[in-house]
């Protein structure tokens, strides 16, 4: 542990840049660098994927084979909490990453727990509207619209459920190992995939929910 | 208890299926106990099966592949000895027999057999030619490779549990929903799928990040040998193509599984969004396998004309041009959609285009060999029957590409001969290439010569025995998939295809005694100086087998065909250079992450295929648990000693000064 990891793990100082750079298997970029790389074109995978749902469900908007369309079913007012919940989780999240390049345990620990709780307001607000959605008799298997709305709303949902386990035993990592050169690049991977479920929210946010009032 | 699966799974009434299996069990037992009984099963679990070097894995992919061919190509063969029977009679093979092999040949071929090979061929050269120690994502690699297994085994394991999907190697509603196939086939193939393009994704993020960030000093992207810019390309494509796989064949198990309206015929569903979404993966995919070809013929006739690869910018741009055309092509598959002519005809017209960097690299590999002094090795024999095969197979794309002429052609034969040709003689060609030419780096020595040359030409004249025939029914209007047929003028035809399926069955077999031979004299074949063929590129610099960490310095590049050039200064200078400065090399540990995830997606995907839930829980319990012990652990890397490195090194040196010094040209 020398080099980027170490000085991240201290706090950034500009006075003393760094002498050696931590090389992943005698490359040239850092293990950090190459880490977070490849996140990236991971999270951009996902992004594809979600682009099949995105797709699915633009035919198949108006696929409701004579039962209830969006503006019947969709309730703006949970719509806008369950953003709110997202959005201040993200930011929460920011303030754990800025806690862990500093090092402050506690900060991390906060931060983090109320990541969690938005996260986990968004899913108890998300299982909500599916359940009262189905108890109405518009279930998934009601029309092809309704199956690519919950496809598409639920993929996110178990992303974010997926992200919750996820930072859960990140938390455990951090207590049990401290905030070692990997884990913080772990840490890294964790909030990026947590702001790219934002991006995601924001386009079904828009292309679910407003577009489906609107029309 | 065990969801829906009984004693009646197991085909006791069919006797072909229940004795291949049986077969197949009864040899993996016996390897398994002949391996235990000799004693090699910690050396198997501690340099293979935990191996996290890209080296080993690479070779994993590729042995994989090879043992699923034997699989594909005898469903191959039964298919062409049914249709050489059934004229005016049932065959030999009945209907929901004929549909799950002809589904499981396609199935295996593309994706076990293909897909792996390439894989696995990327995997091992590519750390090599760009001049690094390992892969960006080790571990993640090996999940990937195993991911890849289980889906092999999961469709393998259909064979004698239960039955293979009916509706062709991509499952086409609304045919393959319940109500039409409502057995466990189709879910065999998704779960399979599911699986493996999990896999294929990890490799794929692993290559492209590879490929982007790590290189020796002075590797600049430029610089690059051929077959790291395809890897490239096939792997942004991977990474860029297989989601929409996942998603389209998640839609397909929910409504399968749960009752969802994506693609029924009933309550809205749209089954020509299935066609839309399949392919919109299918055709890059196509070109995820035909790229890392292109690359393997760049490397052999370039290394065999014993010259630079001609126009290697013009080369690069057409990789990067196919890699963006190939995703605007997709609707070709489906021109009698009914989209009408403005649609048909743009993709009409970018199906043609995309043929144009594809000619680009053929005049680039054809004037590569003109001047040059080209010696017709085994891999050089498979590129020249490549050029020549695949020239034809585009000619006959661009056909198919023209939307009046594919209205009569499409799902015809013609059409089965045309995407054999490119993938037999394009894909298949190049994985022959890249395993004659890379075997004895692989290995530490050369595969025999003599023999492969003969396996070429089987395989060749096979071929063309076999779909040139494909082609004339194919025009007289013969379509894919007749389980058995009435037309008097198609039976010759059949009978010669049959005769040509030999010819290449042949050609397989001249395979296993090529290598069983080659292992027998491999003292004679042996690759004492690491660089048996004057290569040009950074992976004949390291000894053959390379040692774990491939490089003990990290080369210095300082232009294209970097050991090329460095040959030629060598030679101009009066004496070696200096000794490098060693130091201490850090390698990733190994570890069996890969494989206990896999172990329990096996389990996961079966307890799904036949709705085992408890089991389903499990698994994925494993599997996590599996992810959490691995991020537990606090070494992830180990000490390779400077002296270690340094005697390798000097061993390695002292070698290549004695080949350059016999051709030391400036005293």
């Amino acid at each position: 542990m020398t080099g980027i990891d170490a000085l991240a793990g201290r706090g950034w100082d500009p006075s003393h840049p760094p002498l050696v750079a931590e090389h992943a298997a005698g490359a040239l970029a850092t293990k950090r660098i190459i880490v977070g790389y490849g996140f990236w074109i991971f999270l951009l995978s996902d992004i594809v994927m979600f682009s099949a749902f995105f797709a699915a469900y633009a035919v198949l908007r108006d696929a409701t084979a004579g039962g209830p369309r969006g503006a019947d079913l969709f309730d703006t007012g949970n719509v806008a909490i369950e953003t709110a919940c997202l959005l201040l989780s993200s930011f929460t999240c920011g303030i754990a990453m800025v806690a862990a390049q500093g090092r402050r345990a506690l900060w991390f620990y906060a931060a983090m727990t109320v990541t969690f709780l938005f996260g986990i307001g968004f899913i108890d607000l998300e299982v909500r509207e599916f359940v009262s959605l189905t108890a109405q008799g518009a279930g998934p298997t009601r029309s092809a619209f309704l199956s690519a709305f919950f496809t598409l709303v639920g993929c996110h949902g178990m992303h974010v459920t997926a992200g919750l386990l996820w930072l859960l035993t990140m938390m455990a990592q951090v207590f049990a190992k401290g905030f070692r050169p990997d884990i913080l690049r772990r840490l890294l991977c964790f909030s990026l995939f947590w702001h790219a479920l934002d991006i995601i929210w924001v386009a079904i946010f828009s292309v679910v929910y407003l577009m489906g009032v609107a029309a | 208890m065990f969801g829906k699966l009984t004693w009646d799974a197991i085909p006791f009434d069919q006797p072909i299926p229940l004795f291949a299996g049986a077969v197949v069990v009864l040899v993996i037992i016996g390897v398994l106990v002949w391996i235990a009984l000799k004693g090699w099963m910690p050396y198997l679990w501690r340099e293979w099966i935990t191996s996290v070097d890209h080296k080993r894995i690479g070779i994993m992919y590729t042995v994989l592949a090879m043992v699923m061919l034997l699989r594909g190509f005898s469903d191959a063969i039964m298919m062409r000895a049914q249709q050489a029977v059934a004229f005016r009679s049932d065959g030999y093979l009945p209907p929901e027999h004929y549909n799950q092999i002809f589904s499981a040949h396609g199935t295996l071929m593309i994706f076990f057999v293909a897909m792996p090979f390439v894989i696995g061929l990327m995997n091992f050269v590519v750390p090599l030619q760009l001049g690094v120690r390992d892969v960006a994502f080790p571990t993640l690699n090996s999940v990937g490779f195993w991911f890849t297994a289980t889906g092999a085994l999961l469709v393998n394991i259909s064979l004698v549990v239960g039955e293979f999907a009916r509706t062709g190697w991509l499952p086409y509603p609304p045919l393959s929903e319940l109500a039409y196939s409502p057995g466990v086939g189709v879910d065999y193939y998704l779960w399979s799928l599911e699986i493996s393009g999990a896999g294929t994704l990890l490799a794929g993020v692993n290559l492209v990040t590879t490929v982007l960030k790590m290189h020796a000093p002075g590797m600049t992207y430029m610089r690059m040998p051929m077959f790291c810019w395809t890897t490239l390309a096939s792997n942004l494509l991977i990474v860029a193509a297989f989601p929409i796989l996942t998603a389209t064949l998640a839609m397909l198990l929910l409504d399968r599984y749960l009752g969802f309206h994506f693609f029924t015929n009933e309550a809205g569903g749209n089954v020509m969004m299935f066609m839309n979404l399949i392919w919109a993966w299918g055709h890059p995919e196509v070109y995820i396998l035909i790229l890392p070809a292109f690359g393997i013929f760049s490397e052999v006739v370039s290394t065999f004309s014993h010259k630079p690869l001609f126009g290697y910018r013009s080369m690069v741009a057409a990789t990067m041009a196919i890699c963006v055309i190939s995703f605007t092509v997709w609707l070709h598959h489906f021109f009698t959609m009914g989209a009408g002519a403005d649609v048909n005809a743009i993709f009409g017209i970018a199906s043609m285009i995309i043929a144009v960097p594809t000619g680009v690299k053929i005049f680039n590999w054809l004037f590569t060999m003109y001047g040059g002094r080209v010696t017709f090795t085994a891999p050089m024999l498979w590129s020249v029957g490549f050029m020549v095969t695949f020239v034809i197979g585009g000619i006959t794309g661009v056909l198919l590409a023209e939307p009046p002429a594919d209205f009569v052609l499409h799902n015809s034969l013609f059409l089965v001969a045309h995407f054999h040709n490119v993938i037999i003689g394009g894909v298949l060609f190049g994985a022959f290439a890249g395993y004659n030419y890379w075997f004895p780096k692989a290995f530490g020595f050369r595969l025999h010569d003599g023999l492969g040359k003969v396996a070429f030409w089987c395989w060749l004249v096979g071929f063309y025995v076999a779909f040139v025939p494909l082609y004339a029914v194919g025009l007289d209007g013969m379509t894919r998939r007749m389980q058995h047929y009435d037309v008097a003028a198609w039976r010759p035809w059949m009978l010669a295809a049959a005769v040509g399926a030999l010819i290449i069955l042949a050609g397989i077999v001249v395979q296993v005694v090529q290598l069983a031979l080659s292992i027998r004299d491999r003292a004679a074949l042996r690759d004492e100086t690491g660089d048996p063929w004057d290569g040009r590129s950074l992976e004949w610099s390291t000894p053959s087998p390379p040692p774990a960490f491939n490089f003990a310095v990290l080369p210095q590049v300082d232009g294209p065909d970097a050991y090329w050039r460095m040959k030629q200064q060598a030679r101009q200078q009066a004496k070696p250079d200096a000794e490098p400065r060693y130091e201490e090399i850090e390698m990733p540990r190994n570890s069996p992450t890969g494989f206990i995830c896999a172990f329990f997606a096996t389990f996961m995907g079966f307890a799904l295929i036949w709705h085992i839930w408890w089991l389903v829980a499990l698994a994925a319990a494993g599997a996590y648990a599996t992810f959490v012990v691995f991020a537990w652990r606090d070494r992830a890397e180990y000490l390779i000693p400077a002296e270690v490195a340094a005697a390798i090194d000097r061993a390695n040196r002292r070698v290549r000064g004695a080949l350059l010094g016999a051709t030391r040209t400036a005293p």
